[in-house]
């Protein structure tokens, strides 16, 4: 099991101009074991990353609870309207409560 | 030979009365998920291979038909698997910020499954689409 979480990826663009639709494209490295799984004799660890939020200034505006069928390094795209210079916040949680976190900024063209 | 046939009908009765147990808890716990809401057809588009040839990774787009304004929009959009161990894949929860209700990820099969996918709205309304994937090798989920 990994002692500490990857690095988040998060695609954006860093500028915008306002009322534009903007595509951002996550990814986060981590096997997402079950704990169902069996590598012979052993049953692997559970080790999951359960929680993903993103906060736009702020304020929640997508979140995922991930279970099982996630699969590994989960990957995930969706679309935000930006009215102004934007502070996005990027956290993964996993089960044992660690944290991954990155931060993106979007200026106004 | 009465036993026997009787034996043989059983055994080849089984796959399905699992499946059809599995299909009941599924369906008992999108009960559990959606209340007494009704259940509409329609209204959400689901991009998914028709053969996935690698089930640890399938590619899935949902995108539901929806203004996203604050008075009309997809609150949360909830993803089930219905022949995988555990059948609750995913639980997005959307705002109106988001420009569109769309959200594209990758998920597991076990194997060749329905993919069940309900949207819910501001307004208290269950939307649903389902979509059929074949599986070339399993995503090694046991």
């Amino acid at each position: 099991m990994s002692q500490v979480l990857a690095t988040p990826r998060v695609r954006l663009p860093r500028t915008a101009r306002a009322g534009d639709v903007i595509e951002i494209r996550t990814l986060m490295e981590h096997p997402m074991e079950t704990g169902l799984r069996h590598e012979g004799a052993r049953t692997v660890p559970r080790d999951m990353l359960t929680h993903m939020a993103v906060r736009l200034n702020g304020e929640t505006v997508f979140s995922a609870e991930l279970h099982n069928g996630t699969s590994a390094n989960p990957y995930h795209v969706f679309f935000l309207r930006i009215e102004r210079s934007s502070q996005l916040e990027f956290t993964w949680t996993d089960g044992q409560g660690r944290t991954a976190r990155t931060e993106a900024r979007i200026t106004l063209a | 030979m009465r036993t026997t046939r009787r034996t043989l009908l059983a055994l080849a009765a089984l796959p399905f009365a699992a499946a059809a147990a599995g299909e009941d808890a599924l369906q008992a716990a999108i009960a559990r998920l959606v209340g007494d809401a009704p259940i509409i057809d329609g209204g959400i588009t689901l991009r998914t291979p028709p053969v996935a040839e690698n089930g640890g990774q399938v590619p899935v787009t949902i995108v539901v038909d929806s203004p996203m304004s604050p008075a009309d929009h997809v609150t949360a959009i909830h993803v089930f698997a219905t022949r995988n161990p555990t059948p609750y894949v995913a639980d997005f929860r959307l705002t109106p910020r988001l420009a569109r209700a769309e959200v594209q990820t990758r998920i597991r099969l076990a194997e060749a499954q329905r993919i069940i996918v309900l949207a819910r709205t501001s307004d208290g309304q269950v939307q649903r689409a389902v979509a059929e994937i074949r599986v070339t090798t399993g995503g090694c989920l046991s």
